[in-house]
């Protein structure tokens, strides 16, 4: 094999991306009930660039427009503002990407063999020349994702959970992507299994020097996956920061409060009082900064304009009016 | 604050709320019977919370249906007691049962919008249930509805009264869900996965109101879930179930940082921290084998590490060992 030229470009550039979803009552509805029409902000101006070979992940509450940034990604949803950018690949072609998503019961076509699941990207786009090429590769993604080359025969519900989830992957792979966009990849699987999914996509991560943008709401798994998290609200990324930094010292209320609550096996909670307030609707968002409800620092001024997301460490970023006056008050002493 | 239930106070401490012994749930199919509960005991004390915690497929949310009276046909309790607050329910018949459910035991599932009768105000719902099973008037029975909504953390409990379910948010309607399993007093409450529906910032919450009502209350809580770290937080002593029965039951923070028996100790280890990183997380291969196809002897033999011939022969008890106890050969004289 050549040398791949040795690009330094990331795999994935978000800019200033916006998505609006109208969700406005049928239109005899609007007419007859002088309704106005409605419109959601899913994802409001969220940038990020995610490096080679590293796991970017994009962390939530449901609502939080998490999954709609990886629809954009993919392209299954068309953005409403702003651009993505995807950088060279292998041959100085654009990268390519795939998606993983996270129920492996809807997302396998029942009346389809395994086989033929996986090898229907392979065929569509023309990747190997001759069918026997296809089983071929076929049998040898299988055995990638640790399931044997006579499953290709069977049904998915022959499969449990776990093994669907690779069936998902092996096929995800068939088209040789670059990029994984994962949604929520092992929300829907017992831990025991989650273990053993999670050790295969680091495995693969590994073997094939892929790319991830991971999205999850569940916090341990994303730092045992990721190099760098961005945590949203609300439609917007309130934090973004690299992974040891975000789980040792986050700076946004919002991450805070994120990691305070999820249950700690190790150094359990108990008999702490919760806070209280929960997310808003999108429909009907809070003025200014978007977590001020709930805010236990929450200044007069954030009710009233939203925050910028700024620099708080080297690779850290916040959009935090009370991190941003503290740290301007004792700068942060950045390496530069 | 809930007025606990007029029960003499030494009865209260007497009995268990809750005592399941040798309790076995057949399915009898046109393939043979299939056993999804064997030979499972527990016992709840007033005012303890007991984790029932698992992988999909273990069991636990039988056992709960089962104490309930709620297995759907052609489910059927083989064997063993169950004893609510010291009245044996498993021999009731259907309309008794119908009276000892909402009164002596209250049930929280996992979604509480289908929980909810989406066409009445929560107010009705409420006073309808504590009228069935309490002599109260209408108005007493009123402020007593008022008086659950306070006490379970819904703000404006006046104007809440009067809304339809699909007018709360998902935490909110949980918390209806919890005042309308506590509304008529009852001693024990099953609550099938409660927080899973939710974010982790309301699942804290959650989670932290059924400690404190069972505080108040004295009520007992058998929590099934799936999640460990719910476990950590929130229960008093839980019972890890697999395939069927009961592997290791003992009080929480010994099962967790002490974990005796291997499926256990793989469970606690496949769980992601929040503390350190790992480059492969531990894994226990393979899966929860299904009903028609259980393992002889000890159902985890397949899976397990430390499987010896007499795995596979005879199927190990629960037996104490050291402050937990466990069902395994290793700690009752060997595998050999």
């Amino acid at each position: 094999m050549s040398v791949v030229l040795e690009d330094t470009a990331p795999a994935l550039t978000v800019n200033h991306v916006s998505k609006v979803f109208d969700v406005s009552a049928p239109w005899l509805n609007r007419v007859l009930e002088r309704r106005p029409k409605l419109y959601v902000e899913a994802v409001s101006d969220i940038s990020f660039t995610v490096e080679k070979g590293t796991c970017f992940s994009i962390v939530g509450e449901s609502g939080c427009g998490k999954s709609t940034v990886a629809r954009l990604v993919t392209g299954l949803y068309a953005t409403t503002n702003g651009d993505i950018r995807f950088g060279t690949g292998a041959k100085g072609r654009p990268i390519k990407v795939q998606m993983i998503f996270q129920d492996p019961h809807s997302s396998l076509n029942p009346r389809w063999r395994v086989g033929d699941i996986i090898a229907e990207p392979i065929r569509e786009m023309k990747l190997r020349d001759t069918e026997k090429e296809t089983l071929d590769r076929v049998r040898e993604l299988l055995e990638t994702v640790g399931l044997g080359a006579d499953d290709a025969l069977k049904y998915p519900h022959e499969f449990s959970g776990g093994q669907r989830q690779r069936i998902s992957i092996a096929r995800a792979l068939a088209s040789e992507p670059e990029l994984l966009v994962c949604d929520e990849p092992t929300s829907a699987l017992d831990v025991s299994v989650q273990a053993q999914i999670l050790n295969l996509m680091r495995r693969l991560q590994d073997e094939l020097g892929l790319t991830y943008l991971f999205i999850s709401h569940d916090l341990s798994v994303v730092r045992h996956m990721s190099n760098h998290i961005a945590v949203m609200y609300l439609g917007r990324i309130v934090e973004q920061a690299p992974v040891e930094e975000l789980f040792t010292n986050p700076k946004h209320p919002y991450s805070k409060l994120l990691l305070a609550t999820i249950p700690d096996i190790e150094n359990p909670k108990r008999r702490v009082e919760a806070q209280a307030g929960e997310p808003p609707s999108p429909l009907n968002p809070p003025s200014g900064c978007a977590f001020h409800p709930r805010c236990p620092v929450a200044l007069p001024k954030c009710s009233q304009s939203a925050p910028e997301l700024c620099s708080t460490s080297r690779h850290g970023k916040a959009a935090c009016f009370v991190t941003q006056d503290t740290a301007a008050a004792e700068p942060v002493k950045a390496a530069v | 604050m809930v007025q606990p239930i007029p029960v003499p106070e030494d009865s209260i401490n007497a009995t268990p709320a809750l005592d399941v012994q040798g309790l076995s749930v057949e399915f009898p199919t046109r393939r043979g019977v299939l056993t999804a509960i064997d030979d499972v005991s527990m016992q709840i004390a007033p005012g303890e919370i007991l984790g029932v915690v698992g992988e999909s497929g273990a069991g636990k949310s039988i056992t709960g249906l089962a104490v309930l009276g709620l297995l759907e046909h052609p489910g059927r309790i083989a064997q063993g007691a169950i004893h609510v607050g010291g009245r044996r329910v498993d021999t009731l018949t259907e309309a008794e049962l119908t009276k000892v459910r909402g009164r002596e035991m209250g049930a929280i599932f996992q979604d509480p919008l289908t929980a909810l009768n989406p066409l009445f105000t929560v107010g009705k719902q409420l006073v309808e249930t504590i009228r069935l099973h309490t002599p109260l008037s209408k108005t007493e029975a009123e402020a007593r509805a008022l008086e659950l909504l306070r006490s379970v953390g819904i703000p404006a409990p006046e104007e809440r009264l009067r809304q339809y379910p699909h007018q709360f948010s998902g935490g909110m309607r949980q918390r209806v869900v919890i005042a309308l399993a506590l509304a008529a007093g009852p001693r024990l409450i099953i609550a099938d996965e409660p927080t899973t529906a939710l974010d982790v910032s309301i699942q804290a919450q959650i989670t932290a109101l059924l400690r404190k009502l069972c505080d108040e209350t004295g009520v007992g809580i058998m929590l099934v879930t799936h999640d460990m770290g719910v476990i950590a937080e929130t229960a008093d002593r839980v019972c890890v179930m697999y395939s069927g029965r009961v592997v290791e039951s003992g009080p929480v923070s010994d099962v967790i940082h002490n974990p005796q028996h291997p499926y256990t100790k793989g469970l606690m280890s496949a769980i992601p921290s929040l503390h350190d990183r790992v480059e492969v997380l531990s894994q226990i291969d393979g899966s929860m084998p299904r009903l028609n196809a259980r393992p002889s002897g000890c159902a985890f033999h397949p899976r397990c590490p430390y499987a010896g011939p007499k795995c596979s022969a005879q199927k190990p008890s629960l037996q104490q060992v050291g402050t937990t106890s466990a069902a395994c050969w290793l700690q009752q004289g060997g595998t050999e």
